[in-house]
């Protein structure tokens, strides 16, 4: 990291709002990602995550609002600024001409960064062997690859990625969380838009959900469960038959469903967790075996979406 | 500045890997091969050499094929970028929204004056070691390649207007054959309509002069069939330009102007306009 450009707080955003005409795209909005963090934003379509990467990345002005990249406003930032931040449009697309190894060549040169060390990072991402070969015959995984790698040039401190792993294929999206854990840990914060839910939520250190411009949630996901409420599901496994027992002496767990003559549902919340496990225990060999399934992103969102105004 | 520098390069780089640069000089110097060899046929022996005569039949031609290149150049350069989402990343690196239309107008021109230089070029030489005229009338014939970069400059400028103002490729496009075919074509077709139909000749020659500066490529034609006694023999048709008597700074200046205005007010767009 360049001890020139010291900063806590990689992105502030303090009543952030943008409107285009007489719309409001973004309402209101406070957010601060720590340096090294890796945060996602999830929202619907239109929900304002590509509009608040573009006010972030100083490609447009707030509204209203203050927008703190790397310590300084965006707009007016300076080489060095704008030289530490990395960029990977959604669905960008190189000129077709031109070779990868051309394409990136161009970014290093524009970014000052050294053409020698391009060649690391097109391995990196798996497009060694496509160096030499136009962009218009790459396919739309390689393209997006190509998009990661001149995202990487120069060493970015700050990389914001609209929808980067639509279009790559399952090994290819575990290959590129890989990389952006990797460059975590070397203190790179990342701001992640998608759509892939399932996918982010092992990834992500804090998730952002937009809903209509506005900011309705922000944390961990276990935090965010936590604040939706949404009951955790358990089921017990017991001998063939006992079923109908166990679920009487699970009166203390509130709403108890018998499955089949082995096993019984029950629900409990993140705050009465560990009581149920601690009284199931207590059960004894009753209980042969316990899933406990916390509710998935996927409907921690829809929660959101569903009921938060 | 080095950022222009960069993608200027890489406008130009990418005319070669198109191929424009080579069909732009294959079409300019058959052209002027052409005509510099036919064209002294019908001549005879005239006072005008072989070039001297040629400037006025190439200036001719110039005027319809430059700004047609030029268009189909500058038309693309900025909405298309804005379409393939390339204009957002190339603004998060430290590159201004001036630098990117400069530096692609530096890289624009590089192609119309390689094509220009050794379309042109090439011809010339080609006549000058094949007739025996030799290299007179060279001022004249150096002069009409300045002044159709100058064209081409222009026609470049007009098209990134074009294309910051509109959000489709076809309608850039579509704006930039209509705007060749107003420029190039229909005025020249009315201001004629209109001298014809002007039978009472209520049209005074200011009016008049004042129509044919209103368009540069009519400035252009004058510039090249005026400013040299030599090619002034040989147009004869440059008659009517030669007696409304402009200055070569002034037709100079109007190219000039006609090239940063469009540029300014392209810069002036794309700095107001919301990605």
């Amino acid at each position: 990291m360049d001890k020139d450009l010291p900063v806590v707080n990689a992105i502030e955003l303090a009543g952030v709002t943008k409107c285009y005409g007489d719309k409001t795209v973004v309402r209101n909005v406070n957010l601060t990602v720590h340096a090294g963090e890796r945060l996602v934003m999830i929202g619907h379509n239109g929900a304002g995550k590509t509009t608040l990467m573009k006010l972030m990345l100083g490609l447009s002005r707030a509204s209203s609002g203050r927008v703190r990249v790397l310590g300084g406003d965006p707009v007016s930032a300076t080489a060095a600024q704008r030289s530490a931040t990395g960029y990977v449009p959604e669905n960008v697309a190189f000129h077709s001409a031109m070779k990868g190894g051309e394409v990136l060549a161009f970014y290093a040169r524009l970014k000052g960064v050294s053409i020698a060390g391009y060649t690391d990072i097109l391995a990196r991402v798996g497009l060694e062997d496509a160096a030499e070969r136009r962009v218009s015959t790459y396919s739309k995984g390689m393209r997006q690859r190509l998009g990661l790698a001149q995202a990487m040039l120069g060493k970015p401190r700050l990389l914001f990625l609209d929808e980067p792993t639509s279009g790559l294929d399952p090994s290819l999206r575990r290959q590129f969380y890989e990389l952006i854990d990797t460059l975590s840990r070397s203190g790179t914060t990342s701001l992640i838009s998608s759509h892939s839910l399932n996918e982010v939520e092992a990834r992500a250190d804090r998730i952002a959900i937009l809903k209509k411009g506005v900011l309705v949630a922000c944390g961990t996901v276990a935090g965010l469960l936590q604040q939706t409420g949404l009951p955790i599901s358990v089921r017990l496994h017991t001998k063939p038959g006992i079923a109908s027992e166990l679920a009487g002496r699970l009166s203390f767990a509130g709403e108890v469903h018998k499955v089949n003559d082995h096993s019984v549902d029950l629900f409990c919340f993140e705050s009465s967790k560990m009581e149920i496990i601690h009284r199931v225990s207590a059960l004894g060999d009753m209980v042969e075996d316990m899933d406990i399934t916390p509710p998935r992103l996927d409907e921690i969102y829809n929660h959101y979406m569903e009921n938060v105004q | 500045m080095k950022a222009i520098c960069i993608l200027a390069v890489n406008e130009f780089l990418d005319g070669l890997r198109n191929r424009w640069v080579a069909a732009a000089i294959i079409l300019l110097g058959a052209m002027a091969l052409t005509l510099l060899l036919v064209g002294s046929a019908p001549s005879g022996v005239t006072r005008a050499g072989a070039l001297a005569i040629s400037v006025v039949s190439l200036a001719s031609l110039s005027v319809y094929l430059l700004p047609l290149i030029a268009l189909m150049l500058s038309f693309d350069a900025l909405v298309g970028e804005f379409e393939r989402g390339t204009m957002l990343l190339l603004l998060t690196y430290p590159v201004s929204r001036w630098h990117v239309v400069m530096g692609k107008f530096f890289g624009h021109i590089m192609i119309l004056a390689a094509a220009i230089v050794i379309g042109y070029g090439g011809a010339a030489l080609v006549t000058i070691f094949s007739t025996e005229d030799g290299i007179a009338g060279w001022q004249a014939y150096l002069a009409m390649m300045g002044s159709s970069l100058l064209l081409g400059a222009i026609f470049v400028a007009l098209g990134y207007m074009v294309s910051v103002l509109v959000r489709e490729r076809t309608t850039a496009a579509g704006a930039a054959v209509g705007l060749w075919l107003i420029l190039v074509v229909l005025y020249d077709l009315g201001l004629l309509g209109m001298l014809l139909a002007d039978n009472e000749q209520r049209i005074s020659q200011s009016v008049f002069s004042f129509l044919m500066l209103a368009n540069p490529t009519d400035t252009y034609r004058i510039l090249n069939m005026t400013a040299f006694d030599t090619v002034g023999q040989a147009a004869g048709v440059a008659g009517v330009a030669a007696r409304l008597e402009f200055s070569v700074h002034l037709l100079l200046s109007l190219l000039i102007g006609w090239v940063t205005v469009p540029l300014l007010a392209t810069i002036a767009i794309f700095h107001r306009r919301e990605l």
